[in-house]
């Protein structure tokens, strides 16, 4: 196996702006990776080899010729089956875009293209980003590295479990309720979900678009950050892009300081039921940690994130039920039953049935019922109440403190098949992540170790104020700097050889 | 469904026992280059589907961005419809499905629209009716589906049928009127000139091609009628995609006959959409409401509000153009014309092309005379609109002018402005090419008398001895000799001259 696999992102980048290493083979260092790995984890949906050959090569004759490289030029990359990309299929996980070949590339892949990072495939994801476990992909399971009987968590698990695995050095995600923080947190690597607005949504198949948020998986900080500057900043063809510069994030990874920084430890999210103690010690180790470096600590309540799960289950599927209303069989996609003596409504309808999963389908009713006359003013318009009320705690709780912590996660990982029939238990995972999807600040998830129970690692939450997402960069990174130290060497040294 | 041959209340009996409610929607297609959400052109009658983009074929992942000239847009309509301008503002989805929606749901506005309680004057049959607008809002048109088969070109009972997205995302505004009421005999006019007020407006305004028969101006007329002295109105019929103002006119009318005939019978109108058929005059059912679509509406969450600020909004009010009705009244001073004939004038849609001569040097009674005249006839033979005809402004003021300087008279004129409409060039031309400049050489014209004198010995003699009138005989034969090219006035001098006579 190629030492090329266990370097960082930065480090690729120098060597191949160097000319050390070609990207031809840094690209096919992780080809050779994925082709070793893929069968166990099954992280990809796509893996697109002779397409990254050839965009490495690029990156080499443009070094050649004496172009100057961006720090990230001829890093591959893998993204998350749900940004567009004209050159490989896009199926969102759903039977029902089978086959289908965008004609535009997504913000994120075009500025990432754009930057020289080699695409090498897309990543397996829950059907149109709805879950926590990756389980409900109609193609198949993507399993955890650490133990391929356990989820990688999700949506994004594919992506969390291509990078945990070093089958990739980045790979992007999109973080609706979690589903960046929770996979990195139970595969034991670095994800963030930048501030809404923050990064382009234009491209990305919506599930639910006033909280979806593209954001970097890394395995470690200062490479997220550096993934988080390449494709963000405002983008004139996302209505709600940010018209602000990207804040510092890899100036605050390197910078990696916490010493009198204020940090709030939120009282809701270490005493509720259904934590698991491994998780809670090793986040009050975490927040000891943060101590010791020089950080000030004190508890914050949040009382109304007590409702923001079911306020996130009226909103999310009600955006989702207009959303995917336009996978219809007419355009694109699957198309089931259209035999010449159907209506289209009919052929609709059946493409529909066999077309999305359950989950898809759950929400869409979910959805439906909660927007319908009558019920509107219950359900979705006291879910937009909530979330003005969370956005509100969080205001409190930043003139008090510079960044909250939670554990990003209540467990660890569960075992695949365990939470399928239940979603109420799958909806937890999600727990402590939903309340900066509803309010659009930054957060991200960090390695602070392992559960003693389970042998599974645990992710630490750093939540920062719209905007702030730096400041997660930068206590993050102090985190990992200080374990990494205690550890001598990145958490994911513990995951077992694949 | 109705049959053509349901019955139906004469107008007038139905006037006696009912009064009638209306209320209008009127969509409006925007005149901007681009579309409402993304960069595609707009132009009328483009191939199919070369139009698109990703973002109004709703493709996965594509989102909508506003366009900024239709916001503004659709203010200057509220701003001349005497609208209040929302301080803030969203866009809703209305969700429903059909082949032609790309995303299934329509970008529109619910609760919140942009302009908001206005109203505007209408003119029938010289009494002044204010109808209140409820609301004026901007959403996105669909794509255009074509059922090819089946009996009714509607989607049920077709072989197949045909979409193009071109006109999918197009900026289209929804203009609400309140419920107009206590109209009674004239509802049905006063429809009609709503709509035309309405389309005369955005053309001021400059917004719109307002093309009817092309659909950039579509009509939805909601009709009910309430028994005489009573309090509660019945229920309403909507009668969708009226495509001319004779047909909203028609359509207002054959509902009233046909909601009166049902309740005197004692029969429940329907709530429900009705089609209006241009050759019958007649409506008949489409789809009921009583089954109705829940929209689902919510706000539009891939759009920021629209805010618009204050001094942006006053600056739009202070650049509106005059409006037509005000500019009606102006040049009906201005030219000194009864309320007739500027209502004829108006009809005729030759306002514009009057206004325009004058411009160009006319005196107003001369280019009313040869645009509602002479050129109205020939307008009306060809089945074309004033407009339409081969011929400006400019050149009728030309006429007018050779008219007045005594280079032509009005036979010769008409002359003229056929030459000009067969294509045969400017007025100087066709009157160089044709010859047919008055005779005006004097010792031509005095031996042309002279000569007609003496063939007419004995009308001579009529004149001489004082009957004057006679001498209309003469100038005939005068006219006649130089085929019409003579001045006749000065003819006429000319003969009393010779002859020793004086008025």
């Amino acid at each position: 196996m190629s030492e090329l696999i266990r370097k960082t992102a930065a480090e690729l980048g120098r060597l191949v702006a160097s000319g050390e290493v070609s990207a031809v083979e840094v690209t096919q260092a992780h080809l050779d990776r994925i082709a070793e790995v893929e069968p166990k984890i099954d992280a990809f949906l796509h893996v697109a080899a002779d397409a990254a050959l050839e965009q490495a090569r690029a990156v080499d004759e443009r070094r050649a010729k004496g172009e100057r490289l961006g720090p990230l030029a001829g890093v591959p990359i893998a993204h998350k089956d749900i940004f567009t990309t004209v050159d490989m299929p896009t199926t969102a996980a759903s039977k029902i875009l089978e086959g289908w070949r965008p004609p535009y590339d997504a913000t994120v892949t075009r500025r990432l293209r754009e930057a020289g990072l080699v695409i090498v495939g897309k990543t397996n994801l829950d059907e149109f980003a709805m879950g926590s476990s990756t389980e409900n992909s109609a193609y198949k399971p993507t399993r955890n590295p650490w133990d391929l009987t356990r989820v990688p968590g999700g949506s994004s698990g594919g992506s969390a479990a291509a990078v945990a695995a070093y089958a990739v050095p980045l790979a992007t995600g999109t973080d609706t309720g979690g589903s960046i923080r929770q996979p990195a947190a139970v595969t034991g690597i670095v994800g963030t979900k930048p501030t809404y607005g923050g990064s382009s949504r234009y491209g990305l198949i919506a599930f639910a678009s006033s909280l979806d948020t593209p954001g970097p998986f890394a395995r470690n900080v200062l490479d997220a950050a550096l993934l988080h500057e390449a494709f963000s900043g405002h983008d004139p063809l996302d209505s709600t892009s940010i018209n602000a510069p990207v804040p510092p994030v890899v100036e605050a990874a390197r910078q990696a300081d916490v010493s009198g920084l204020r940090i709030g430890v939120i009282k809701e999210f270490v005493e509720g039921e259904g934590y698991q103690r491994g998780v809670l010690r090793r986040f009050t180790e975490a927040v000891e940690l943060l101590e010791k470096l020089g950080a000030k600590t004190i508890e914050i309540s949040c009382p109304s994130f007590a409702y923001a799960l079911p306020a996130y289950y009226l909103i999310a599927p009600s955006e989702c039920s207009s959303n995917l209303a336009r996978f219809d069989a007419m355009r694109y996609g699957l198309r089931i039953g259209d035999d010449g003596t159907r209506s289209a409504e009919e052929v609709m309808a059946l493409t529909r049935a066999a077309g999305f999963g359950p989950e898809v389908k759950r929400r869409i009713m979910l959805g439906t019922y909660a927007l319908s006359s009558g019920y509107y003013d219950a359900y979705y318009g006291s879910a937009q109440k909530v979330r003005t009320l969370i956005a509100r705690d969080f205001e409190a709780a930043f003139q008090q403190v510079d960044v909250l912590v939670s554990p990003t996660t209540p467990t660890t990982a569960f075992k695949l098949g365990e939470r399928v029939d239940d979603p109420m238990a799958m909806y937890l995972a999600d727990l402590c992540t939903i309340p900066s999807n509803l309010a659009g600040n930054a957060a991200i998830s960090v390695p602070c170790g392992l559960a003693e129970e389970d042998n599974l690692p645990v992710g630490l939450q750093i939540i920062a104020p719209v905007l702030g997402d730096d400041r997660c960069y930068r206590v993050g990174a102090a985190v990992e700097k200080a374990l990494e130290e205690r550890w001598g060497g990145p958490l994911l040294k513990e995951a077992p050889s694949l | 469904m109705s049959t053509p041959t349901e019955t139906l209340t004469p107008f007038d009996e139905a006037m006696e026992r009912y009064e009638p409610v209306l209320g209008l929607e009127t969509h409006v297609e925007l005149g901007t280059a681009s579309k409402m959400f993304c960069g595609c052109p707009t132009t009328f009658g483009a191939p199919p589907n070369t139009q698109v983009c990703p973002v109004c074929l709703g493709l996965p992942g594509s989102l909508p961005v506003a366009n900024a000239k239709a916001i503004e847009s659709t203010i200057r309509i509220g701003l001349a419809l005497n609208c209040s301008i929302a301080e803030w503002c969203r866009f809703a989805r209305k969700n429903y499905f059909y082949p032609d929606m790309p995303k299934n749901f329509q970008i529109s506005q619910y609760d919140e629209p942009l302009c908001y309680d206005g109203y505007i004057d209408v003119e029938v049959d010289g009494e002044t009716v204010r109808i209140g607008i409820e609301r004026v809002h901007l959403e996105e048109d669909t794509g255009k589906s074509t059922h090819v088969g089946g009996a009714t070109g509607r989607i049920h009972g077709a072989d197949y049928s045909i979409v193009d997205y071109n006109r999918a995302g197009i900026p289209l505004v929804e203009i609400v009127t309140k419920p107009i009421t206590g109209t009674g005999k004239l509802a049905p006019q006063v429809a009609r000139a709503y709509v035309a007020e309405l389309r005369e407006l955005m053309r001021a305004l400059g917004v719109s091609d307002v093309r009817m028969e092309q659909g950039s101006l579509r009509c939805d007329v909601n009709v009910s009628l309430m028994p005489r002295g009573g309090t509660e109105w019945g229920t309403r019929t909507e009668t969708k995609n009226l495509n001319s103002l004779r047909s909203v006119e028609r359509a207002v009318r054959h509902e009233i006959e046909r909601q009166a005939a049902i309740l005197d019978e004692g029969g429940r109108i329907v709530q429900e959409t009705r089609h209006f058929h241009e050759d019958t005059g007649t409506t008949t059912s489409g789809r009921s409401k009583e089954e109705a679509q829940d929209y689902r509406y919510f706000p539009e969450p891939d759009l920021v509000p629209i805010a618009p600020d204050r001094e942006w909004v006053e600056r739009l009010r202070a650049e509106l153009p005059e409006l037509p009705s005000v500019r009606r009244r102006r040049l009906q001073a201005e030219w000194g014309v009864s309320d007739l004939d500027m209502a004829a004038m108006r009809n005729a849609e030759a306002i514009d092309l009057v206004e325009a001569t004058v411009k160009a040097g006319a005196p107003p009674a001369d280019a009313r005379k040869w645009w509602m005249g002479e050129l109205a006839r020939r307008a009306n033979e060809a089945g074309k609109a004033l407009a339409e005809l081969p011929i400006t402004p400019e050149q009728v003021a030309r006429v007018c002018e050779l008219v007045a300087s005594g280079q032509l008279n009005d036979k010769l004129a008409r002359q003229v402005l056929e030459g000009v409409l067969a294509g045969e060039g400017s007025p100087d031309e066709v009157v160089e090419r044709r010859g047919l400049r008055i005779v005006s050489d004097e010792g031509e014209l005095a031996a042309l008398v002279d000569q007609v004198i003496a063939e007419n010995a004995d009308v001579a003699d009529k004149v001489r001895n004082g009957k004057i009138a006679a001498v209309g005989a003469l100038v005939g034969g005068v006219m006649k000799a130089t085929r019409g090219k003579a001045d006749a006035a000065r003819a006429r001098q000319l003969i009393l001259e010779r002859l020793g006579v004086s008025e």
